[in-house]
């Protein structure tokens, strides 16, 4: 016979849990790594906002007598080419990744919802045609997609949002159409035609909220990849142009030379790129263990 | 099997020509043409001359002139020529091809070669402390850019040998022809391998709960041979699918490695080429990409029917 302590099991199982910090400490004693990612992702969003209060110098400011500083007590990570602190530019960065992450993410999402949502709920020929049209964008990998649409659009922050929107439309249009699919042929969804319901009210009122959860996982998910690519696209020099203070573009081409010369220009920036990515990836990974259990790993 | 063919190669060449035209008119939306370029940079100010250039690249034309143009080329194996270097863009991509090709064939080696032990290692040890470090070491391989990885090692090499690996045409030896290819292939690899890993983990972790795995354990099957002979066969279908889309996942990767090393492939110089606005380069080479992705999955998909006799295509 095994002896139960039912009150210490009912305490595992997360009863008595009151309140919003109750939840969220139970959540983290459940799923530490994702609350360490959910602990780096509070801190870059803070990092973002304040940027202002937690450095000394202007990010943009540049100074000849600085250039290529090693790090210092007056310059805790050095200075560029330009002699522009690094750790300013760091911090300020964040703000481009998280607007460039956020913003080409929810883009993504809302194009790929609406899409989705049609191809799966309408079907007929608007499935046939949606159906090619995420196919072709399929075909083509994220980066070079995303390198032709930034060429095209030309540098600027609103322009990087667009380059990387756009690929990520397809994922999100294909999970949403295969849930929307799957929805369609539910009880309820029958009970709301069987009362009269149009289908555009049906799709927003009924369908549409049953498909968040994968859309979040999906959204944790991309929102990694996009920061990556914004990364990888400035560092071509076809992201945020200058002076503007992206990881990615302080990382850029002539990096290749400061990695003799001055690799703080290098470590610095590309830490605070993964530690971000790393902090998705471990978000993302709980929330999908949370919202869907199916693909818990 | 013969009418499934028939239809997937069709919806394969629907999908080639929607990018064809998708990147055609994308290019010509570009703010600035090469014959701006070309104008600024030779510092004319006569614009009849833009004129001139405009005219002689035939970029004066009505977009599908053009579009039909580069289509009825493309079948009789004219691909145009570069606006930069005045040769034909056959030429130009085709040289750079193998160096792109070797370096892609060595990553995707080198990421299923690490991906796919380590993945089952990481299963059948779940929960020990290699495990933890497996999958601590494929987290950071999905996290770091690996334009980043790339830099790195090239410090390391700064730091030990105080030079890094240049690219030539004409390596020394055969371990510097080893060097040259296989550094920037295993940075490439590596966030392959990670992905690799990660999947063969859990698809592992599936099949050895299942009951004939317990089988084979009760009727006296030494780890090994279940480990590798029945869980691995059965759980490595997912990991082949993810293997095709590593197709187009390692392109990224070789875009901004080639980059970094300096190696003078068709990655780095699509990059080069969107900058020249190199019209004739770009849409060649991104249709060849997307052909190389296009038919990887259609691969994989008949791969699918060849090691599960489960899957039938439907006629």
């Amino acid at each position: 016979m095994y002896d139960v302590d039912y009150d210490v099991e009912l305490i595992k199982a997360g009863a008595g849990v009151r309140g919003g910090w109750g939840r969220l400490r139970f959540l983290a004693r459940r799923h530490p790594l994702g609350a360490a990612g959910g602990a780096i992702m509070a801190l870059f969003v803070l990092t973002a906002l304040f940027a202002g209060f937690i450095t000394v110098y202007d990010p943009l400011t540049t100074n000849a007598s600085l250039s290529l500083a090693p790090p210092s007590g007056a310059h805790w990570l050095g200075a560029d080419f330009m002699g522009r602190d690094v750790y300013s530019r760091i911090v300020y960065g964040a703000r481009i990744s998280l607007a460039v992450g956020i913003g080409s993410t929810l883009l993504g999402c809302a194009f790929g919802v609406v899409l989705g949502l049609a191809s799966g709920y309408l079907g007929g020929w608007v499935d046939l045609v949606v159906q090619r049209l995420v196919d072709i964008l399929q075909a083509l990998p994220l980066l070079v997609m995303a390198l032709v649409m930034a060429a095209s659009l030309g540098p600027s922050l609103g322009n990087t949002i667009i380059a990387i929107a756009i690929p990520l439309i397809p994922y999100v249009a294909r999970v949403i159409r295969s849930n929307t699919l799957a929805l369609r042929e539910m009880p309820f969804v029958e009970a709301a035609e069987a009362i009269g319901m149009s289908e555009l009210r049906i799709a927003l009122r009924h369908v549409l909220p049953n498909t968040l959860a994968p859309l979040i996982v999906l959204a944790t998910a991309q929102l990694g990849s996009a920061i990556l690519t914004e990364a990888s696209l400035s560092f071509l020099g076809l992201g945020i142009p200058e002076p503007h203070p992206s990881w990615g573009r302080m990382l850029s081409e002539s990096a290749a030379e400061y990695v003799r010369t001055a690799p703080w220009l290098v470590v610095f920036p590309g830490i605070a790129i993964s530690l971000v990515v790393v902090g998705t990836n471990l978000l993302g990974d709980a929330v999908r263990d949370l919202l869907d259990p199916r693909q818990r790993s | 099997m013969g009418a499934y063919l028939v239809r997937r190669f069709s919806l394969m060449l629907l999908t080639l020509f929607g990018i064809s035209v998708i990147i055609f008119v994308m290019l010509r939306l570009v703010p600035g043409n090469i014959a701006d370029i070309l104008f600024d940079s030779a510092g004319l100010i006569n614009p009849a001359e833009k004129v001139q250039i405009e005219r002689e690249l035939g970029l004066d034309r009505p977009i599908p002139l053009q579009y039909a143009g580069w289509i009825g080329g493309l079948l009789e194996g004219d691909l145009g020529y570069s606006y930069v270097s005045e040769r034909p863009a056959l030429e130009e991509i085709a040289r750079r091809v193998p160096i792109t090709a070797k370096l892609a064939g060595l990553a995707l080696l080198f990421s299923v070669l690490l991906g796919v032990p380590f993945g089952v290692i990481s299963a059948v040890k779940q929960d020990s402390g290699l495990d933890y470090l497996l999958r601590v070491v494929s987290l950071c391989g999905l996290s770091m850019p690996a334009f980043w990885l790339g830099l790195l090692v090239l410090m390391g090499f700064v730091a030990e040998f105080g030079t890094i690996p240049i690219y030539t045409e004409t390596p020394k030896s055969l371990l510097d022809a080893l060097l040259i290819y296989s550094v920037p292939a295993a940075v490439v690899g590596f966030r392959s391998s990670a992905l690799i890993m990660r999947l063969t983990r859990s698809s592992m972790l599936e099949v050895l709960r299942q009951d004939y795995v317990r089988t084979a354990r009760a009727k006296g099957a030494s780890e090994t041979a279940v480990n590798y002979h029945h869980a691995l066969r059965n759980a490595i279908l997912p990991v082949i699918t993810v293997i095709g889309i590593e197709a187009a996942f390692l392109i990224g990767g070789l875009i901004v490695t080639e980059t970094v090393f300096n190696i003078p492939g068709v990655a780095r110089f699509l990059v080069e080429a969107i900058r020249w606005r190199d019209y004739p380069i770009v849409q060649n080479l991104v249709l060849f990409i997307a052909v190389i992705v296009v038919v990887a999955n259609f691969i994989v998909d008949l791969l699918y029917g060849v090691l599960d006799p489960r899957i039938k295509y439907a006629d």
